[in-house]
């Protein structure tokens, strides 16, 4: 083999991974690489306007496509803009690897122009990340970041690449295979924990599956779905875990927790036995832990040892794959008796149905002024529920998870652990790219599109025909609500102005529309579905509306606040 | 107080680990008694001696946590299992006409070594597991404590014996 220069190295390591998509910013470290890139016309790369959206444009791309992520931008600046980007898809346990430049190896430790310890920056916010001091080393650390980013639990990989070592030459050592002693994933459920735990759920009188974003990692919906319905077990899942279960499906109770259904959470109050497949507790799940699921034994599958009982003392622990823990439970269920399991479980339906109808899902209809949950429902409707949604956060993540029925897995992409403003828009960038005939809607604020808005160039610049639903009340909503629930209506900080945003949208080549009354909204959405380019939507919402239920911080889950 | 336990972390010897290891206590909240690292006889593997405190489910989350760092190869909490502690102080201890008697007599009961010695200063190397230490500086504590260092813990698992 002939010697090969570190940025020859780098694109054909991409070749090996199959990357034909990545998200990136030059600069003057890279130069090299984006050199080489223009004799690789296979890969397709993505010129963003700010490096955070790089960032979240490859978490969505990897989400949508179930393949690793990538990101590429330069040093310095570059490197820490990403940050957002790559602690979001750390919390969300989304893959990406994020290849920074770096000054020359000579240089790093002087603080040398456009210089960052981007490693150091990042050690607590990735799942690993390496600086590549030898170009010996260079082929074999990209293979390894993207096997840690895409096996066990998944996460970002940064990959810190100083210019010398993207211009050194050598003979490159592709490895067949990463074999990393020190890390070794459990991805088979130990056979003894299942059929313990199977037993345990066999006996419940009220079991409630509690499900979060590993059934969508592990592409476990189907085995979810065939166990749920096999035991008639009602399905609640996080925010994470959307789609993972049908949203039309009869068990089906809605997403739980801070803004849960009132069904969900009387549900997981009152449970004998919880459920817990790839979610991990989180404080917006629990509320005041001491009164979680107090009447519950608890199982927990989850690929992460450390997320078992790390909030909640859990009654049976079982590490491994979610796909690998529901496969073993479905099969062993298969040997035993069939069991009119519907008959068993109608008492506790029953009780659910109940909760369901006492309290759906709702909102006060208004004549006049357009409800932001109409809007979603809209959506919903019009896209036949099909489309896929990223979403920003605050009242406009809540509201699409509520009014939204998510049919399928890697159909919602938001960012949940971190909660990041400015995410769903670079995030739909990212998923247009990898499902280039689908409909792909950003579900936004006017607060948090302002976030990330300059990326409108980079979806007209690339015909990403992206559509971005502003759900617009001149607030930071969630924030307004908490003021207005828990500071007496002192909106401090959170009333704001908006630009014209159908005029920002026209001035970047995009198209704008606008709604300002109720009957305007599907005319709105229609054009906009019909339309082959990035749309905003700007409808004018009740400034005021609040995301509802809600539990307060700190409070039990059955302590919701209902209106 | 909140239990001790020692931990042992094999570690593979690259740049920066120390510092994930670290971060990782400091951004998880979990406290850091003491920490000895050195090589162990393969030069590829460094050896982590980590003294905490925490209860049963603060130490089980520092494990898992440790485990799930990819540099880290093996994690072993040594106060379950039977184990010997050892840690080393200098101390440099006024010692001047009388006490100057009594400071050796100290350091003779307690097996310490003279390291260095002054007109007016006994310098003493005190090796034992925490209590003993601590035990000794209290003693010399009442001569007049100059200059004080401490190691951390290090600790070796018994082999079994049958």
């Amino acid at each position: 083999m002939k010697k090969m220069t570190g940025a020859e190295i780098f694109l054909e390591c991409l070749k090996r991974e199959k990357v034909k998509d990545i998200f990136g910013y030059p600069g003057g470290v890279v130069l090299d690489i984006y050199d080489e890139l223009t004799r690789h016309p296979d890969i397709h790369h993505i010129l963003v306007r700010h490096e955070q959206a790089a960032a979240h444009a490859a978490d969505g791309y990897a989400r949508a496509s179930a393949k690793v992520g990538v990101a590429l931008v330069t040093s310095g600046p570059g490197a820490t803009n990403t940050v957002t980007g790559i602690a979001s898809a750390y919390m969300d346990s989304i893959p990406i690897v994020v290849f920074t430049g770096q000054v020359p190896t000579a240089l790093i430790g002087n603080d040398a122009f456009q210089e960052v310890d981007i490693v150091g920056i990042t050690r607590p916010c990735t799942k690993h990340n390496y600086l590549v001091k030898d170009v010996k080393d260079l082929a074999y650390t990209i293979h390894a970041a993207f096997h840690i980013a895409r096996s066990g639990r998944p996460g970002p990989v940064l990959v810190d690449l100083p210019k010398d070592v993207i211009q050194a030459r050598t003979v490159p050592d592709f490895p067949k295979e990463i074999k990393i002693k020190s890390y070794q994933p459990t991805y088979h459920a130990n056979p003894r924990q299942v059929k313990r735990a199977l037993e345990m759920i066999l006996s419940a009188k009220k079991p409630v599956l509690y499900t979060g974003g590993g059934i969508i990692m592990s592409s476990a919906s189907e085995e979810l779905r065939k166990f749920a319905e096999t035991l008639q077990i009602p399905v609640t899942s996080t925010l994470m875990g959307l789609g993972g279960f049908p949203g039309d499906n009869p068990l089906w109770m809605g997403m739980l927790g801070m803004h849960g259904t009132y069904c969900a959470n009387m549900a997981i109050s009152e449970t004998d036995v919880l459920i817990a497949v790839g979610a991990r507790f989180d404080d917006r799940i629990t509320g005041k832990l001491s009164e979680f699921a107090p009447h519950a034994k608890i199982i927990h599958i989850d690929i992460d040892p450390s997320s078992i009982s790390k909030n909640v003392v859990v009654d049976i622990p079982i590490v491994g794959d979610c796909k690998d823990a529901l496969q073993q439970m479905n099969a062993l269920l298969k040997e035993k008796e069939s069991q009119d399991w519907a008959a068993v479980r109608a008492p506790w339906l029953d009780t659910v149905k109940d909760w369901e109808k006492k309290h759906p899902l709702t909102y006060a209809w208004s004549d006049t002024v357009i409800k932001p949950q109409y809007v979603v429902q809209k959506l919903w409707e019009l896209t036949k529920g099909e489309a896929f949604i990223t979403t920003e956060v605050g009242q406009n993540q809540m509201w699409a998870a509520q009014f939204y029925k998510f049919k399928r897995p890697r159909q919602l992409m938001t960012s949940g652990g971190l909660g990041v403003m400015g995410y769903g828009f670079p995030a739909a960038m990212g998923v247009q790219v990898a499902q280039p005939g689908a409909t792909v809607i950003d579900i936004a604020g006017d607060g948090s599109i302002q976030m990330n808005i300059q990326e409108l160039i980079t979806v007209v610049e690339n015909d990403l025909p992206v559509k971005i639903a502003i759900l617009n009340n001149s607030f930071l909503g969630m924030v307004r609500q908490w003021q207005q629930l828990f500071y007496e209506k002192r909106y401090s900080s959170t009333p704001m102005r908006a630009p014209d945003f159908v005029k920002l949208a026209e001035a970047y080549g995009a198209v704008g529309l606008r709604a300002t009354k109720p009957e305007e909204v599907e005319p709105v959405i229609k054009k906009a579905l019909e339309t082959p380019k990035p749309v905003i939507m700007d409808f004018r919402v009740e400034p005021e509306e609040c995301v509802m239920p809600m539990v307060p911080a700190g409070k039990a889950m059955h302590e919701m606040l209902l209106a | 107080m909140e239990p001790r336990h020692t931990i042992s972390v094999w570690v593979d010897n690259t740049p920066g680990v120390l510092s994930r290891v670290t971060g990782l206590f400091s951004g998880r909240g979990f406290n850091i008694e003491s920490l000895c690292v050195a090589e162990t006889m393969d030069p590829q593997v460094s050896r982590i001696t980590i003294v905490s405190t925490g209860d049963e489910q603060i130490t089980e989350q520092i494990i898992k946590q440790l485990h799930k760092l990819i540099n880290v190869v093996t994690v072993v909490d040594l106060s379950e299992k039977e184990h010997v502690e050892r840690e080393m102080a200098l101390v440099t201890v006024k010692a001047e006409d009388k006490s100057r008697a009594e400071v050796l007599r100290i350091a003779d009961i307690f097996r310490c070594r003279v390291v260095d010695v002054s007109p007016h200063t006994y310098s003493l190397e005190i090796t034992g597991n925490y209590e003993k230490i601590g035990a000794v500086l209290g003693l010399l504590k009442n001569h007049g404590i100059l200059d004080v260092v401490r190691s951390g813990t290090l600790a070796i698992q018994r082999p079994k014996k049958d």
